[in-house]
């Protein structure tokens, strides 16, 4: 991989975000330690046995090659694709509405012959695009109709994913969609008023909701109400953390999860083993790596070479910390237990690989910035 | 997802780029998002901050209280299967139920050598390879504190040797637990269906949470289309538990929401008698109460024993099940088609009324056959010297083939297939079952997509007497029956009557679906039809004229005949049974009372010869069960005089 030296010709951007230019290699280092952080977590969830660790070594190859392949498409590519991807997308939630296929009670997957897949978890990707495709043709920062617009933008599909019913996922879609239009530059008042709605309409979305959700966000309030349901595994991860103190109980050592107090111990709770076993200076070792990734993602946004890849990259890095920070804030007893993985550690899932994409695009935006720079 | 070609990297963007650019204001754009930028970067280190904090408060502050909690932590969380609901028949008869039995189950992770311990067991109880296999595969699944079940249904003796041993078994257990009993055994089999223990594909389409601790789902019939009524919601215990993980006592729980109870409008008795008249007799009988719909009797024979199929059948009986010839486990009600022969002659009537073709005065010479004209070939009558000068009526009552022949050649085709629809022929009825077949009405249009050939005039003329590429189960055409009934009103038929409340406990009815009206351009067409039917079971010239003979009530009937081209199934070529499987199927449809309907059937006799003959006399008796609420006598005597078809 090449290295990028430097570009006085660069408009000004904040120093700090200058200072940490090298650092495409530094993003691949990140994510790559994180997963293989994970991967030796991994085993210990499993109970020591190395066939989920297998399968999951062999999703984690998969999604860095999807990064690599759209590392080499250029944002142009991508740009051009958008409306067109956002169509099919929206076609094939329509389609999952009308013909998929049921599984765990909730219609998301769609079987096209060989695979069957998620369309909501591609909209993960295509809702910031279509958001940013949208505004990037129109002068910055935008009017108060185009903002409208780009709202109904992300809650087309994020009403037809909410009625799949997957309210984890269509709040993720829409946030992904929110983060670009506040990136936009969307004045302050216009950012309150639309807080202001979302806040209204959450009574709304109350009766939206299905029981198992709401029962979700009430023992979130008050988890020891029901300690034999979702309290349980907020209590027991909150004991299998809390257990660990400052330097863990080590590796393959967490009676929490060894004794198979935790439940979800190798999905949406593997931090709890995380925190179990590594203790405080592991979290933090762990948060830093995250934050790295996170802020890397900002300064390849920043010093991308258009206001689509600009925004796209701003949207999806943020996003990236909205999945880290829900799922740890759900482990730790923070926010309601919804179904969010850790990313890029917890086992299984479409989402590594959504994941990943979104990281190749980055990846993109970066060549770009240099090939510009020059 | 697709990604898009690396062509377009010089394609419409770049020529777009530097207009744009010059329109707006990349400079201001950047400052823009540069601040924007920081501020999410600011927030973003604010809530890592807080999440920072929280681990702190938990691992730090808070370390010495989940160290204890962690070191004391002896409760576990162990799922409590829901009982399933009972399925009724309409009187409260029982047709399935549970019963109490006993299953070995192991804890791994209790078991200090598993492969031992099995060995040993082996000495104890009969452990044959298929409950292995089993077993290992559910290991891979659970986690190794849940319970496995490796046998199930142990007989007492199997109980008491088990327990002298126990102390030589840690991690063995025998668990009491409800198992799935069908009392009425293959009576209702083809409704009910049954459960069975989870495979490995449905477990992986099921919600883990509501199936935790179950070991069965519904397979087949009411038990798979109602399974998310029937099973209920798992409970929980938090259990305290000692050093070896042996549970001490329940400390609290949740207790499970069981299954609703379901009833069916299924009429056990009618069903009992329905199966009776058939006799040894392959073939099908469905009644349905036509106003509302409801299945009052379905029955496909022979049929098999469910309770066989709840704890995975024996290689030995399903394979004498497999290879029967009679087929016991094909639901001929609801998947055989069979060509519905003159049965179809009602309808026909009705369309060529409804489309002017023919009108009930008309008269016409009936001869011994019809021929298209300018073509040679004959399409004969069933009665080889014809029936002379016939009207509608006088068609209708003795089936007169060549009538019906004419009257499809002045329709033709499409105007037939396009009636038809509209009684549901054709198409899935919709029933509460699943695996129903569709039946065909044929088309040109059908013809030339399914078989890639134009159709031929004399297709039209045979298809008059439902006969060439028409077909119909037996539950389609009761429910066409039950339409004619209604003069048209359309109601899809239904085996749930009703569901008990979890509340109050009573049966609280579902809603009938009704699909709309037959709308004929004049009414009194109905009668025009319906008149002649009755006529058929009264008039000693009628083809079933026997069974209407000493009949409190009247009947609307209508007999046919079809013959067996090839085989309407694919069933083996069988060189004992040739003679019989060439008969004809024997078709019986019929209403009554014919003025105020209270039940629409549909008979069919597989290779049982006449309709009127064979089939009439079942539709008779379930009628007389349920209208006058009497036993079947025996076979009536003029049964044997009548005359074809």
């Amino acid at each position: 991989m090449r290295i990028i030296l430097d570009s006085k010709q660069h408009p000004p951007t904040p120093g700090a975000l200058i200072r940490l230019l090298r650092l495409d290699v530094t993003l691949l280092m990140a994510l790559a330690l994180v997963a293989a952080l994970g991967l030796v977590v991994l085993y210990s969830a499993a109970g020591a046995e190395l066939e989920m660790v297998e399968r999951q070594a062999i999703r984690l190859a998969t999604g860095f090659g999807v990064m690599l392949v759209l590392a080499q498409v250029p944002s142009t590519s991508l740009k051009a694709w958008t409306p067109w991807l956002y169509l099919s997308g929206m076609m094939l939630l329509l389609g999952v509405m009308l013909a998929g296929d049921v599984s765990k009670g909730a219609q998301r997957w769609l079987d096209i012959g060989l695979v069957r897949f998620q369309p909501a978890e591609v909209m993960k990707l295509v809702v910031p695009m279509m958001v940013a495709w949208y505004l990037e043709g129109r002068q910055l920062p935008p009017r108060h109709w185009q903002v409208w617009m780009a709202l109904i933008v992300v809650a087309a599909p994020a009403v037809l994913i909410a009625q799949q019913p997957d309210l984890g996922t269509a709040l993720l879609v829409s946030s992904a969609g929110l983060f670009v239009i506040f990136l936009a530059g969307v004045s302050w008042r216009l950012l309150s008023a639309i807080g202001l709605l979302g806040f209204l309409c959450a009574p709304v979305l109350w009766q939206f909701m299905h029981e198992y959700q709401r029962q979700r966000v009430m023992t979130l309030l008050n988890p020891e109400s029901d300690p034999l349901g979702a309290g349980y595994h907020i209590i027991q991860s909150k004991i299998a953390i809390g257990s660990g103190g400052l330097y863990g109980k080590g590796w393959l050592n967490g009676t929490q999860s060894q004794l198979d107090f935790l439940p979800e111990r190798s999905t949406d709770f593997i931090f709890a083993v995380y925190g179990e076993e590594f203790g405080f200076l592991g979290v933090i070792l762990l948060l830093a790596i995250y934050a790295l990734i996170v802020w890397r993602g900002l300064t390849i946004a920043a010093r991308a070479r258009d206001a689509y890849s600009r925004l796209l990259a701003g949207s999806l890095s943020l996003s990236f910390f909205i999945y880290f920070f829900v799922n740890i804030g759900m482990v730790s007893g923070l926010l309601p237990v919804v179904g969010v993985p850790l990313p890029l550690i917890s086992y299984g899932g479409t989402s590594i690989v959504t994941l990943m994409a979104a990281f190749g695009m980055l990846m993109s935006m970066h060549s770009q910035e240099r090939s510009q720079a020059r | 997802m697709q990604y898009p070609p690396l062509r377009s990297r010089n394609a419409a963007p770049r020529d777009r780029m530097p207009v744009q650019d010059t329109i707006k204001n990349p400079y201001q754009e950047r400052k823009l998002f540069a601040v924007r930028a920081v501020v999410a970067a600011f927030a973003t280190f604010l809530l890592l901050a807080l999440l920072a904090g929280r681990m702190a408060f938990l691992q730090i502050v808070n370390h010495d209280l989940f160290k204890t909690l962690s070191q004391e932590n002896r409760v576990k969380l162990v799922a409590v299967p829901p009982p399933r609901g009972l399925i009724y028949d309409r009187n409260g008869t029982v047709l399935a139920e549970n019963q109490p039995s006993y299953r070995l189950e192991i804890t791994p992770s209790q078991v200090p050598d598993l492969e031992g311990t099995l060995a040993r067991l082996a000495r104890i109880v009969d452990i044959d390879e298929s409950d292995r296999r089993r077993f290992y595969s559910e290991l891979q699944r659970k986690e190794p504190f849940q319970s496995i079940p490796l046998l199930f249904n142990l007989s007492e003796d199997e109980v008491a040797d088990f327990a002298v041993n126990r102390h030589g078994f840690p991690g063995v257990d025998i668990a009491a637990q409800l198992s799935r009993h069908y009392p009425t055994r293959g009576l209702a089999a083809h409704v009910v269906g049954y459960i069975g223990r989870i495979n490995e594909h449905e477990l992986s389409e099921l919600d883990s949470k509501d199936y935790n601790g179950t070991s069965h789902i519904g397979k087949l019939g009411i038990e798979k289309y109602y399974e998310s009524i029937l099973h209920g919601k798992a409970g929980f215990q938090h259990v305290e538990i000692n050093a070896q993980g042996r549970p001490l006592r329940i400390l609290d729980q949740q207790l499970p929401v069981p299954g609703a109870d379901l009833m069916l409008s299924l009429d056990e008795g009618l069903q009992r008698v329905a199966v009776q008249a058939l006799g040894e007799s392959n073939g099908a009988v469905v009644a349905i109460e036509p106003a509302n719909g409801e299945v009052l009797a379905l029955v496909s024979q022979p049929a098999y024993d469910p309770n066989l199929f709840v704890d995975g059948i024996s290689y030995t009986d399903y394979s004498a099940l497999r290879d029967d010839a009679d087929r016991p486990l094909f639901n001929r009600a609801l998947t055989g088609l069979y060509p519905p022969g003159s049965t179809i002659k009602p309808f026909m009537a009705l369309a060529g009324l409804e489309y002017g073709v023919t009108q009930a005065n008309r008269t016409m010479w009936a001869g011994p056959y019809f021929q298209l004209p300018g073509d040679s070939r004959r399409y004969r009558d069933w009665k080889p010297e014809g029936h002379g000068t016939v009207n509608l009526a006088l068609a209708i009552m003795r089936s007169a083939d060549v009538y019906f022949y004419d009257l499809a050649y002045r329709l033709g085709i499409q105007r037939m297939h396009d009636f038809l629809v509209r009684f549901g022929l054709g198409a899935v009825t919709g029933l509460d079952s699943s695996g129903e077949a569709r039946g065909l009405v044929p088309s040109p249009e059908w013809k030339r997509a399914a078989r890639g050939q134009v159709w031929f005039p004399g297709e039209t003329i045979s298809a008059g007497i439902g006969q060439g590429y028409m077909l119909a189960t037996p539950l389609q055409l009761a429910a066409a029956v039950a339409t004619l009934a209604m003069r048209g009103q359309r109601v899809q038929p239904r085996l749930l009557k009703a569901v008990r409340d979890s509340h109050s406990g009573e049966f609280k009815p579902v809603d009938h679906k009704f699909l709309g009206t037959v709308q004929l351009r004049d009414p009194i067409f109905w009668e025009q039809v319906i008149g002649p039917m009755v006529e058929v079971t009264r008039n000693p010239r009628g083809t079933a004229y026997h069974i209407g003979i000493d009949a409190p009530y009247s009947i609307a009937g209508k007999t046919g005949t079809a013959q067996v081209f090839g085989l309407a199934q694919d069933e083996k070529y069988d060189e004992e049974k040739i003679v019989k499987e060439l008969r004809d199927h024997a078709l019986f449809i019929a209403f009554a009372p014919a003025d105020a309907p209270r039940i629409a059937v549909a008979v069919i006799v597989e290779n049982g010869g006449g309709g009127g003959r064979v089939a009439a006399p079942v539709a008779r008796q379930v009628m007389d069960y349920y209208l006058l609420n009497r036993e079947p006598t025996l076979v009536m005597e003029a049964a044997k005089h009548a005359d074809h078809p």
